[in-house]
């Protein structure tokens, strides 16, 4: 079997056709062997190279003893999270390129470390409300181009259900078009502690449930899903709940998912402070 | 909870069929240690577009498959609930070619017992505005979407909760084989960088495309051909349902929402080793090309990642694609292939039928240490994902 013949990521494409070798500073830290350290590997980079590309190839290549989490490699599952530069990123789409010419990687902030870049996710989970279902409302996707629909009454169409589909069955009729659907997708939110771990309040306040878990929260108000919205204003509003923001919007910043913790969390002091959506309507 | 048993089980690979495997077993009673080198789902588990398979896909070239398939995805929906978009699929005609395909997936799913529901061009659109507005015609299926992973670390979860030691992090460097019996593993531990052995009275290898590589620890023979694919994954949700082309499976025959992402999937060819995988340019190019067919406004979508997944094809090397090559699992008892008592290998399958694996699996290993407990995780509905974490700290 040949060695890696492309960098990581794809094939070897650069502008000079010269290979981009690169430096990657990572953090390591195993337990009891006497304190953390960060070494130092060479990684060829591509224009697709991801930092998890260069990770998986410096355990590859260079030393597999380094631990890192990863999964799905297409910021869905929420696994890869780290520090590159001091900053929070998903490693999966995280282009080494765009870092420039240093980079170094670090485990997230304000979890605590298990091994090299592998932070422990137990104490992440254990801040979220402990109603949060993952599954939503979905409605009509997104940029529908061909919203216009023509119903083609003579097209001759024989429906022959072989038994009826387990949800939502279409109606028989096949000059209707089919009635509205439910659909649901999954919460915005990938649960990957980017936001925490970039949160200046949760670097000093232990006990702070921090963003994603208020995100979530204000999501049970949007749409309640069986969950009491009084319990939910009640939990958020504990000493550990929203007060504790300083509305640096460092969470928002951070989300690869475009939950916006921050707003969602400013939503949550707004219900706390002026009670329901007729009060909102008023001070229109 | 019934009768607990000594026996201790080990299982290496910490995928879909490992973490079905440990959940089964810890059911059954069996003390289960389950090892895995990296995170859980960190290998070809965890990388798939997404797709919990109607059936479908299959019932036309292997009913076998697609009963399998739709069995597997009614149980799941039922023990795992609030882990899927349950929004139905879609099989879409785009050209007339497309069409000679109807006739035989209408019949092929009918005789799978696959529900199937024909659409015409408006009802399609009605239901999924951005698809291509010259299809030909469209078939409803109950095909839904999953987090691969979150799917998983249920099975995970409830396995630990049962008992079972599941240790990421945990690589396997050797087998103990004794006088032609396999009595335990030699393991590196990644959170301390020591190195130590684990004893058991049955390994299992659920290593997925690595089986053969941790097969030949024992000396054993598990003829595996890792298959590449490359996976596209789009800025914006272009869909609500799983659109698959209504011909047989080829490259870039299907688009899977996921969130604000649209994946579309892929290709396929082979590697010796799971480890090296690419991602070729052209491959990507071929999934925007292929997947604008299906949904048009793919085709400007912004890249969010391209990546590829190793399938665990059980064959022979030489296959050309992986294309012509068994979806379906095998079990290996490697008393009777190679006269290696105490280990067993199961590989092979997709995450849609990890259940179904494991317990034909489980079964195995009952007989072979002979436990006499019959197979629960059919019923047994499994805690949330994000009791895989609290169960950590519990255990």
């Amino acid at each position: 079997m040949s060695r890696q013949e492309h960098p990581p990521g794809g094939p070897a494409v650069t502008q000079t056709g010269q290979d981009d070798i690169r430096p990657v500073r990572v953090y390591r830290y195993k337990r009891g062997d006497g304190g953390e350290r960060f070494d130092e590997f060479e990684v060829p980079v591509g224009p697709h190279t991801t930092v998890l590309d260069a990770l998986r190839f410096i355990q590859r290549h260079h030393d597999p003893s380094l631990a890192i989490r990863h999964s799905c490699m297409h910021a869905s599952c929420g696994t890869c999270g780290v520090q590159v530069n001091g900053r929070e990123q998903l490693a999966c789409v995280c282009s080494v390129r765009d870092q420039g010419e240093e980079i170094t990687v670090e485990p997230l902030a304000n979890l605590p470390v298990l091994t090299d870049l592998v932070v422990e996710m137990s104490g992440f989970f254990a801040r979220f409300p402990h109603e949060h279902p993952i599954i939503r409302s979905s409605g009509s996707p997104t940029d529908g181009e061909n919203a216009e629909v023509h119903l083609e009454g003579d097209h001759e169409v024989t429906l022959e259900l072989a038994g009826p589909l387990h949800h939502h069955p279409l109606h028989n009729d096949h000059r209707a078009a089919p009635p509205a659907v439910d659909f649901v997708r999954f919460e915005d939110c990938i649960e990957c502690g980017l936001c925490l771990s970039a949160c200046p309040v949760a670097a000093t306040s232990h006990d702070y449930v921090g963003p994603a878990a208020l995100a979530a929260a204000e999501r049970l108000l949007e749409e309640p899903r069986g969950v009491e919205r009084e319990d939910v204003l009640a939990w958020a509003g504990r000493p550990e709940g929203v007060w504790r923001c300083h509305v640096g919007f460092e969470c928002t910043r951070a989300c690869p998912a475009d939950a916006i913790p921050a707003e969602r969390i400013m939503a949550l002091r707004r219900e706390l402070t002026f009670g329901g959506p007729d009060d909102k309507e008023r001070k229109r | 909870m019934s009768t607990r048993y000594d026996a201790h089980v080990l299982i290496v690979g910490g995928g879909a069929t490992g973490g079905g495997l440990a959940h089964d077993l810890a059911l059954r009673g069996l003390r289960v240690t389950l090892l895995e080198r990296g995170e859980v789902t960190s290998g070809t588990s965890g990388r798939h577009h997404g797709l919990l398979h109607s059936g479908a896909r299959y019932a036309v070239g292997d009913r076998e498959a697609g009963v399998e398939c739709i069995r597997e995805n009614m149980i799941l929906k039922r023990i795992a609930p609030g882990t899927f978009e349950c929004n139905d699929g879609l099989f879409v005609a785009v050209c007339d070619e497309d069409l000679e395909y109807l006739e035989p997936l209408v019949e092929g799913c009918t005789g799978a017992g696959i529900p199937v529901q024909r659409l015409n061009r408006a009802q399609a659109l009605a239901l999924e505005p951005n698809l291509n507005p010259e299809l030909k015609a469209a078939v409803r299926v109950p095909d839904a979407t999953v987090d691969p992973m979150r799917l998983i670390l249920r099975f995970f979860a409830t396995a630990r909760h049962n008992g079972a030691d599941i240790r990421p992090y945990m690589e396997v460097i050797g087998l103990l084989v004794h006088d032609g019996v396999v009595t335990g593993a030699m393991v590196r531990d990644h959170v301390t960088g020591k190195e130590g052995e684990v004893h058991a009275d049955l390994v299992v290898n659920a290593a997925g495309p690595w089986s053969e590589r941790v097969a030949a620890m024992a000396g054993a023979q598990v003829p595996m051909t890792p298959s590449p694919g490359v996976l596209l994954a789009l800025h914006g949700r272009y869909c609500n349902m799983v659109i698959n082309r209504m011909h047989k499976s080829g490259d870039g025959d299907i688009v899977v929402p996921q969130r604000g992402l649209s994946i579309v999937g892929t290709t396929s060819w082979v590697v010796e080793d799971p480890d090296d995988l690419s991602v070729p340019e052209d491959h990507v190019e071929r999934m925007y090309a292929e997947g604008s067919k299906l949904i048009p406004a793919l085709r400007h979508a912004e890249r969010r990642a391209a990546w590829s997944a190793a399938r665990p094809l059980v064959g022979a090397a030489g296959a050309a694609t992986g294309r012509e090559l068994s979806r379906t699992f095998q079990t290996f008892d490697h008393a009777e292939k190679d006269g290696i008592e105490g280990f067993v290998t199961i590989t092979g399958g997709k995450s849609t039928t990890l259940r179904g694996m494991a317990e034909l699996c489980a079964d195995v290993v009952c007989r072979k240490l002979a436990i006499d407990e019959p197979c629960r995780t059919r019923e047994n509905v499994l805690l949330p994902h994000t009791a895989y974490y609290s169960e950590a700290v519990a255990a």
